[in-house]
């Protein structure tokens, strides 16, 4: 297991390494603003931005410009620094991490907790209006692109814009240490938004496994041999039936710690998805990559997990 | 506690219950709404079984026979299912009884293995725990307890080294093993009446007969009554004293096995038996398939059910639909064919001696049908 979990990372950092030499290779492609004259601002003559360049080092060959930021990553932990606010790449994820894992968590805890009831009450009651009713709005919320959702409860319950004005709108997001009050509800509606789809996904998705699992043959022994309906329902049926939603779950959360781009939009959250944009609208080449080389690293992790963690929900998976 | 912690029953042997059978079944049908019209899958069954005997019920798939054993259990209970009839157990009736009441008979007093050991069992809990579950269902026992008595059972069934095996999940058992671990936790509780629902279907056939052993030492052990559900009358007849055989729903003939083997009266008895290799038969005989599929069991055939794969159909047969009659002579033995008995005895008698059931019946149709009735065979082979 520990040689497999040591392989599992080995590749991870492979993968990472492969996933930076790509984005220098796309912001290379493709047009971009000359981060140099963005840098220099207005009143600028040729000789400032040819000045700047050299001081960025983009007048290296490319190759070149990825052998130093790979030797800055692996020899100094060091990201590089933003050519629009000369900070260091580090020091702005860092400062931006904890309103992306605000977001995220919030909002995982909210959709288990709805998705899954709703998932397993659908499945039981199969047929019934109950079941009818869940699936119909899981259908409807899954329709519900994030942007449109995320404007439509803002229009409807934000303050300042909004009909009914209960929950903070767009920018009233603070740290957790500076006021948790004001935390919380700045983040119940981007939890909200967030958290809507995917309820909807997860118990459509426990839902079917669950019915699925229900037909088979284990939970007719299971009530042959006389347990309770209750537990043939969760200890037999749902352990078995929950155990792909948490994989997806696993993956669904390393993929929003690498930033909520829209939702932290909406509602000017200033995450990780937030820094990316805005680092893309600078050409601000160094978040950009600093912020990719987060995102892949936290669907890398998280892919592991979920994969050890396999091997305990489901003996039948055994790592050599 | 001392009594509880002991999972055993009162020691000493059943007493006697005399004429009244352990389970008596009585015009049991059953059948499902579905989309695409009503399924009859029982219509119309009575059996019964005695305590330390063996029923052998015999039928295709589709023929009703897993569903009239579900039902014993309650587990076709549904809102879409329609139950009549009586199933009297230990002289309560199983199909009225309140779910509760019904779950505490399950796995306690009559319990069921399956065709597939490997389906069966839940792939993310040891076998181990699987066989606890069957104790604590039950008994109010510590779970050291259940765990001792699993222990037991697996070496009761025939399983080597049972205090390493008990902590193994079901993939690491082999295919035999697996039926043995279903066998152990059905017999958890010491059931009155086990029903064996095709045990044998999904093994290699040595262990086939390893586990047909096994259910007849155990049964000789623990005095319990066995229903054996089977597609194969070879299993049936290694096993079984009398035997049931099925087709669209309905037994056509019910006889002790001995008389099953010795004097079959229905054309598909026939060919069931017809289509299985044995090594009494002459050498090179070929062996006849039953031609045709079982039928729907939304729109099940006019007349008797069988007759549009019966080679022996007369014109009458697609309208009169045959009753389970004593065979006359032949005591015990019932059959619902519409052939004269003296005819049915001729035909098997040709088929005995290797004749196809073509020949068989151009040698009694001379005697048996009036020129009016030769008709049918006309359209038949049309």
């Amino acid at each position: 297991m520990l040689r497999y979990i040591t392989r599992r990372i080995l590749w991870g950092i492979v993968l990472l390494i492969l996933v930076s030499a790509l984005t220098f290779i796309l912001f290379q492609v493709f047009p971009t603003t000359d981060p140099a004259l963005l840098r220099a601002g207005r009143n600028s003559n040729q000789a400032d931005i040819q000045h700047i360049r050299v001081e960025l080092g983009l007048t290296h060959p490319i190759y070149v410009q990825f052998w130093d930021y790979m030797k800055g990553i692996f020899l100094h932990f060091n990201f590089g620094y933003s050519y629009y606010s000369q900070a260091s790449v580090t020091s702005l994820i860092f400062n931006r991490l904890p309103a992306t894992i605000s977001l995220t968590v919030g909002a995982v805890v909210l959709w288990v907790v709805m998705g899954i009831p709703v998932g397993i009450i659908s499945a039981i009651k199969r047929g019934t209006f109950l079941d009818r009713a869940s699936m119909t709005s899981a259908l409807t919320f899954v329709s519900m692109p994030t942007f449109w959702l995320g404007l439509l409860v803002l229009y409807l319950f934000g303050q300042v814009v909004g009909l009914v004005q209960i929950f903070p709108g767009p920018g009233s997001y603070v740290g957790l240490t500076v006021n948790p009050v004001k935390w919380f509800t700045s983040l119940i509606l981007p939890w909200f938004v967030l958290a809507a789809t995917q309820a909807a996904i997860y118990s459509r998705l426990l839902r079917g496994n669950l019915l699925e699992v229900m037909g088979e043959d284990y939970i007719r022994t299971a009530r042959a041999k006389g347990v309770r309906e209750g537990r043939v329902i969760f200890k037999h049926g749902i352990r078995s039936a929950i155990t792909p939603v948490l994989t997806v779950l696993g993956i669904d959360i390393g993929g929003l710690l690498g930033g909520a781009v829209i939702t932290e939009t909406i509602f000017e959250i200033h995450g990780i998805g937030l820094l990316n944009i805005q680092a893309i609208n600078h050409s601000d080449f160094p978040i950009v990559q600093g912020t990719t080389l987060l995102a892949a690293m936290f669907v890398i992790v998280a892919n592991i997990v979920v994969d050890v963690a396999y091997a305990y929900l489901d003996p039948r998976v055994r790592y050599s | 506690m001392s009594v509880q912690s002991e999972p055993t029953r009162g020691a000493g042997p059943e007493p006697t219950r005399g004429a009244v059978p352990l389970l008596q079944v009585e015009d049991l049908r059953v059948s499902f709404h579905t989309d695409d019209g009503v399924v009859h899958a029982v219509d119309g069954i009575s059996y019964s079984v005695d305590s330390g005997r063996t029923l052998g019920i015999v039928g295709e798939s589709g023929s009703g026979k897993s569903v009239s054993s579900l039902t014993t259990l309650g587990l076709t209970r549904s809102p879409r299912a329609q139950i009549e009839g009586r199933m009297l157990f230990d002289g309560r009736d199983l199909l009225t009884m309140e779910d509760d009441a019904l779950r505490r008979v399950r796995g306690n007093d009559i319990a069921m293995i399956f065709q597939d050991p490997l389906s069966a069992l839940h792939p993310f809990y040891k076998v181990g725990n699987q066989l606890m579950e069957a104790v604590l269902s039950h008994r109010d026992v510590s779970k050291q307890a259940a765990r001792d008595r699993a222990i037991d059972l697996l070496e009761l069934v025939g399983i080597p080294d049972p205090q390493r095996r008990v902590d193994a999940y079901p993939h690491e058992f082999s295919g035999g093993m697996r039926q043995r671990a279903m066998i152990a936790m059905a017999l958890a509780n010491e059931p009155k009446l086990l029903i064996a629902d095709e045990p044998t279907t999904a093994l290699d056939v040595t262990v086939q007969a390893q586990i047909l052993a096994l259910l007849e030492g155990l049964q000789r052990r623990l005095g319990m009554a066995i229903i054996i559900i089977t597609h194969d009358l070879g299993v049936v007849a290694e096993i079984a004293d009398e035997i049931a055989v099925m087709y669209a729903g309905r037994i056509v003939e019910h006889a002790s096995a001995q008389q099953i083997f010795a004097s079959p009266q229905h054309p598909y008895t026939w060919g069931l038996l017809k289509s299985i290799p044995r090594l009494d038969n002459p050498r090179g005989e070929e062996l006849v398939p039953i031609s045709g599929r079982p039928p729907s069991l939304i729109n099940r055939p006019s007349g008797c059910h069988f007759h549009p794969r019966c080679p022996y159909v007369r014109e009458a047969h697609k309208r009169i639909d045959p009753r389970l009659e004593p065979v006359p002579d032949d005591p015990g033995h019932e059959v619902a064919c519409l052939l004269q008995p003296q005819v049915r005895g001729s035909i098997w008698r040709a088929l005995q001696a290797g004749q196809t059931p073509a020949a068989a019946r151009r040698l009694v149709e001379p005697a048996a049908s009036a020129p009016v009735e030769a008709t049918p065979l006309a359209e038949e082979a049309s």
